[in-house]
């Protein structure tokens, strides 16, 4: 990142938060704008949402005015495949849950893909830790607080 | 008087012995998060919203109260032995407090700081246990417009007043209201924001919001930079007690910090950093040893412990009176209450009495719990900061899968943390804050039913808000509020050049 021209260049991540606000509210006030039930008297359900909207576009108006001069405070650089290892462990979380794989198999994934992203060179022995640990909270769900968690093949052993 | 008997009544409850075990989990709890880095009270309660939702709500709701104060004492521990502050409460204790244990001073640090937050939960406990019952009598009259005005207050100093960027502030809010937006409208049954996904129809679940913006944004958060060195846990070395020079430099900012904490905490500004920071530079200014400031001076660690500590049981003034959360912890703690179907504000007072009184009481005996568990348990407390990081999160991360499964077991709610997580991440990173994004989503749609609920009365007329003087008078204050800032900035910035 030059520091020179900085101050004629638009702060790209203010310009995006500013358009996404933007965005957000043309889709609260386009959906209120077909809303069919109205209130006879008082106000309706679409009067929040309208305030909202107005709310949402001063906002994003104003982080467009802020790209333009100082910008967004500058994060530091950030480690990429640590971010890409938690998120594939919440993504296979996610398809294991939808797929029926139940809720064993979803916490060693996470377990095991968060303790890689943050550094760790274990895979197995915190895939293990994981296991175990979905387990009792899986039984002890089920049994003490009645309350069945997603439940693929496995866990019907259990059950 | 009454205040007296209703608070013996909290005592029976609070002394029964179930109730005392979910104290006794909770400050112990507390404690636990306090001195882990990266996990506070508002995330710790998030997470167990849900496996609570079966069991007593008194019960719960006291342990929530015990984590919340177990907290305070445990952000001290770290703030002093590691030099990163568990909370941003503690970011004032840490300035001293790791000097002193460089300093081969630890001990007394740690002493001064529990038995500081001790005489602060006290006394902040006795004047919430006084104020609370005057304030139900004014809130008792209040109209919906005088809610709404009052939200309208917490929104705005929520987000705008305190932190770096109000605009940033404000964002935050409102996503979180626009989140608050989606489900179906209770006055009509209008869906809204919903694009025909059903899961969607019930609204976002302020749980879901919460561990995904706490738990997953910070494990991002913290993972995306992890390359920085870890911090050197620094041994105690010499007695933990005090000496009489100590005890006679700390009690008075024990009492000086109460005075900032309790009244700044039950403002619906609310947030313990102001207190603590205004404690810190009060203290360098009155000590009689300016020279120590700096290098472990003990009242710089005295008097902010005291005022966070004490900020806590102000924070609970508004939300049990009113309804109003002031701090993210007690915004879930309001979602805690809302999920047995209990509305904090004065019918709470008058409807369950037993459940209010003891939990207040219940507070007594959290602070008594904490002093005496805290200090022998240091060694304890110290272990803990040596659980590696990578499991520290990873189990966060489980526990927080957990949670949102527990309350819906659906991919959708699954994608909505993962969402939210990012989001969390994103926020963290461009140093936006969280918290209000939280209050957003509760108070958003309490908010709006309070503003109908007032038009309906006055039969659509707006003016009904600024005709009332309760309403009225709100109003302005959020307005000053609000605009204060970007008035306030230009004169800081005139400050700072004439240093």
């Amino acid at each position: 990142m030059s520091q020179e021209p900085l101050a004629h260049r638009p702060d790209k991540p203010a310009l995006l938060v500013g358009l996404l606000l933007l965005a957000v509210a043309a889709i609260v006030g386009y959906d209120a704008s077909t809303q069919t039930i109205t209130s006879n008297y008082g106000l309706g359900p679409t009067a929040m949402p309208y305030v909202v909207c107005a709310g949402l576009v001063v906002l994003g108006l104003a982080h467009l005015v802020v790209a333009f001069r100082e910008g967004l405070p500058r994060p530091e650089e950030a480690d990429r495949s640590a971010l890409l290892w938690i998120a594939a462990g919440l993504a296979g979380l996610i398809a294991s849950i939808a797929l029926g794989g139940g809720f064993v198999l979803a916490t060693t994934l996470v377990f095991a893909c968060t303790a890689r992203g943050f550094g760790r060179r274990a895979f197995l022995v915190d895939a293990i830790i994981g296991f175990v640990l979905g387990l009792v909270i899986f039984l002890v769900f089920a049994k003490l607080l009645t309350l069945i968690l997603p439940s693929g093949p496995f866990e019907q052993l259990f059950l | 008087m009454d205040t007296l008997l209703a608070l013996l009544n909290g005592f029976s409850v609070a002394f029964e012995p179930s109730k005392l075990l979910f104290c006794l989990v909770g400050v112990f709890l507390g404690t636990a998060v306090g001195v882990l880095p990266g996990i506070g009270p508002a995330l710790t309660v998030a997470l167990l919203l849900p496996v609570t939702f079966k069991l007593d709500p008194a019960g719960s709701l006291i342990m929530f109260a015990g984590i919340y104060y177990g907290g305070m004492y445990g952000g001290s521990t770290t703030a002093i032995l590691l030099n990163a502050p568990g909370e941003s409460a503690s970011l004032a204790t840490a300035l001293e407090g790791s000097k002193m244990a460089k300093a081969g001073r630890g001990g007394p640090a740690l002493a001064t700081s529990a038995i500081g937050s001790f005489v602060a939960g006290l006394i902040a406990t006795i004047g919430l246990a006084f104020l609370a019952p005057w304030l139900v009598e004014i809130a008792v009259k209040f109209g919906p417009w005088d809610y709404f005005a009052l939200m309208i207050v917490a929104f705005v100093t929520v987000s705008a007043t305190f932190g770096d960027s109000p605009l940033r502030g404000l964002t935050s809010l409102f996503v979180g209201i626009t989140l608050g937006l989606i489900g179906i409208d209770k006055l009509t049954g209008q869906a809204r924001l919903t694009f025909g996904v059903p899961e969607l129809l019930n609204g976002v679940e302020v749980t879901t919001l919460a561990v995904g913006l706490f738990a997953v944004g910070e494990a991002f958060y913290v993972a995306s930079k992890r390359f920085r060195e870890p911090e050197e846990i620094i041994p105690i070395k010499g007695s933990l007690w005090m000496s009489k020079q100590d005890w006679k430099r700390s009690w008075a900012p024990w009492l000086r910090g109460t005075a900032y904490g309790f009244p700044i905490g039950a403002l619906p500004a609310g947030g313990a950093e102001v207190p603590t920071f205004l404690s810190y530079s009060t203290e360098k200014k009155l000590c009689k040893y300016p020279d120590e400031f700096g290098k472990g001076a003990i009242e710089g660690v005295a008097g902010p412990e005291a005022a966070n500590n004490a900020s806590a049981a102000g924070t609970l003034v508004p939300l049990l009176t009113l309804g109003l959360p002031t701090s993210a912890t007690a915004a879930i703690m309001l979602a805690g209450f809302q999920q047995y179907g209990l509305n904090p504000g004065p019918l709470l007072f008058a409807e369950k009495p037993d459940l209010v009184w003891g939990l207040i009481a219940s507070l007594f005996v959290a602070n008594v719990m904490l002093v005496i568990l805290n200090l022998p348990l240091i060694g304890l407390w110290v272990k803990l900061l040596a659980v590696p990081q990578p499991w520290l999160y990873a189990g966060i991360l489980v526990f927080a899968t957990m949670g949102t499964l527990a309350v819906n077991s659906s991919p959708v709610e699954l994608g909505m943390l993962f969402a939210f997580g990012y989001l969390g991440y994103l926020m963290r990173r461009y140093d936006y804050p969280v918290a209000p994004m939280v209050v957003g989503l509760i108070l958003g749609p309490m908010a709006e039913a309070q503003l109908r609920r007032a038009l309906q009365i006055s039969l659509g007329d707006p003016m009904i808000l600024l005709e009332n003087p309760g309403s009225a008078t709100l109003l302005g204050i959020a307005f000053i509020a609000l605009v204060a800032p970007f008035v306030m900035k230009g004169l800081n910035r005139f400050k700072a050049a004439e240093d």
